[in-house]
């Protein structure tokens, strides 16, 4: 059991590797268009499976699995530092003008920028020490994580020329996850009532 | 016991002595004619192109692993993954609508229809990328001539195929089916406009638009159609496919420019593949001194 954790870590580094490895192998012929489709496409990939930890604890009663959410969350996180970055960076080549353009007047770019800073936060405050200091506050910032999925699935869904089948994927698969979220909870408001 | 007897005639009296002289090359010529037929990769003799200056021409690997063609999927690695399927031969264009001498050409008569010349063009997609791809083909104007327009038609139109057996992008409503295309009459007769039937001095391969396509180099990639059956000569301006896909986002004429940006992203730039930083997108492509000329008087930002 105790060898699940760093398993995961290198799991969850292995997408990156993969990358890495196509663009150094000359398999990209856009290779910085590539990068930022699969940092952005890991980024929400890790998102999502951060939001399957609690609907999967509450289906199996396995608690422990709490003990993989921040992780799965940090490298969400992780994915979308190197995805705004090879945006900065090798897209936009610093050109902070033309940067600060599109986050006001491109609303897809707008709602990823969004999704980006609150991410930023959460994983500011992701630490034990962070819990500690903002005590049942630390809960309600961390709810941020559900508008930041929306948002990354909206990001996703607006950038895309036609075809939508793949963020529409992405967008079931959330709001199945957010759905159980709603049911689980009314669930347990009326059982509460009829108990009462 | 069997006893040899010397051949009652001579090979030499059945092969007639210029070709049994000539045999080498009768060999190379019925390959070439076989390949043709099995539509491998066929040398094609054109009058060489200029290279532009200051810009380097892409490789064949990027010009043919980096492809939209829709037919055949919508990722760039599909169409040179699945292209394969397309049967180029036999082939025919069908020249119609408003002309004095409508005429389906095979694929034959059109390599032949004019002396081939190879034309070094930038090639700017919507989505922000370009390349510079050394087309090989003939003026779309000469070919038109040839069917002589009526004085009804203002506008040409495009078809390319549409059969899901060879093409299984075409079984997904992502655009309304047949690929459809068009220009107006005086940008189809301009000099820079071409059918293009190879690249890279050999015929194109499949991902790319075989066996014949339009490449009209001052407009968006997605107006140069691939793998054309049908050219009508019409008299009001036709749909076009992406127009009617998203009709606030790809206009009829298309014309790139860095001033009009699509609604989603802008268009002031561009990443030249096989570069790092990005270029700035030149208006018409780079094409202004030649066609500017042709939309006086219009407004680009209405005639987006």
């Amino acid at each position: 059991m105790r060898a699940i954790k760093p398993a995961l870590f290198v799991i969850c580094l292995l997408p990156l590797a993969r990358a890495v490895w196509i663009v150094a192998s000359g398999g990209a012929v856009n290779p910085i268009e590539f990068m930022l489709h699969s940092t952005g496409t890991w980024a929400l990939v890790m998102l999502l499976l951060t939001l399957t930890v609690t609907p999967l604890r509450q289906i199996t009663g396995n608690n422990s699995l709490i003990r993989y959410r921040r992780m799965l969350g940090l490298f969400s996180f992780f994915y979308a530092i190197l995805h705004f970055m090879t945006w900065v960076g090798l897209d936009r080549f610093f050109d902070l003008a033309s940067m600060l353009k599109d986050i006001v007047r491109r609303p897809f770019i707008t709602v990823g920028f969004a999704a980006f800073v609150i991410l930023v936060i959460l994983a500011a405050t992701s630490t034990n020490a962070a819990m500690r200091r903002l005590k049942r506050n630390w809960g309600r910032l961390h709810r941020l994580v559900y508008p930041a999925a929306i948002l990354a699935v909206v990001h996703y869904w607006w950038l895309v020329k036609l075809d939508i089948t793949q963020p529409a994927i992405y967008a079931a698969l959330l709001a199945v996850l957010l759905l159980w979220r709603l049911f689980f909870r009314l669930n347990e408001y009326y059982r509460s009532r009829i108990m009462h | 016991m069997l006893i040899r007897k010397p051949a009652d005639i001579e090979p030499s009296e059945i092969t007639p002595k210029d070709v049994y002289l000539n045999r080498r090359q009768f060999m190379v010529t019925s390959a070439g004619g076989l390949l043709v037929a099995a539509d491998a990769m066929a040398a094609l003799t054109a009058k060489p192109g200029t290279p532009l200056k200051d810009e380097k021409t892409n490789s064949l690997k990027e010009a043919t692993t980096y492809n939209n063609y829709y037919e055949f999927g919508v990722d760039k690695e599909d169409p040179a993954k699945h292209a394969g399927s397309l049967k180029t031969r036999p082939w025919s264009v069908v020249v119609e609508g408003e002309v004095a001498k409508p005429k389906t050409f095979s694929i034959e008569e059109l390599l032949k229809f004019a002396p081939l010349e190879e034309r070094i063009y930038r090639m700017r997609c919507v989505e922000g990328w370009s390349m510079v791809i050394p087309w090989i083909g003939f003026s779309l104007a000469a070919l038109l001539k040839q069917v002589e327009p009526t004085g009804k038609g203002k506008y040409v139109a495009f078809e390319t195929l549409n059969d899901p057996k060879q093409m299984p992008g075409v079984k997904y409503p992502i655009l309304d089916w047949p690929y459809r295309e068009g220009l107006r009459m005086d940008e189809a007769m301009h000099p820079l406009t071409i059918l293009s039937v190879g690249m890279y001095g050999d015929v194109l391969p499949n991902q790319n638009g075989a066996p014949i396509r339009l490449v009209v180099p001052w407009k968006y990639g997605f107006k140069s159609i691939k793998s054309i059956v049908r050219i009508r000569v019409v008299e009001q301006q036709p749909k076009t496919s992406w127009n009617m896909a998203a009709p606030n986002e790809y206009g009829f004429y298309s014309n790139v420019n860095p001033k009009v940006d699509h609604p989603r992203w802008s268009q002031a730039t561009e990443r030249r593949i096989g570069e790092f930083s990005r270029r700035k997108t030149l208006l018409f492509n780079g094409y202004a001194d030649q066609v500017a000329g042709l939309y006086g008087g219009m407004d680009l930002l209405k005639y987006f």
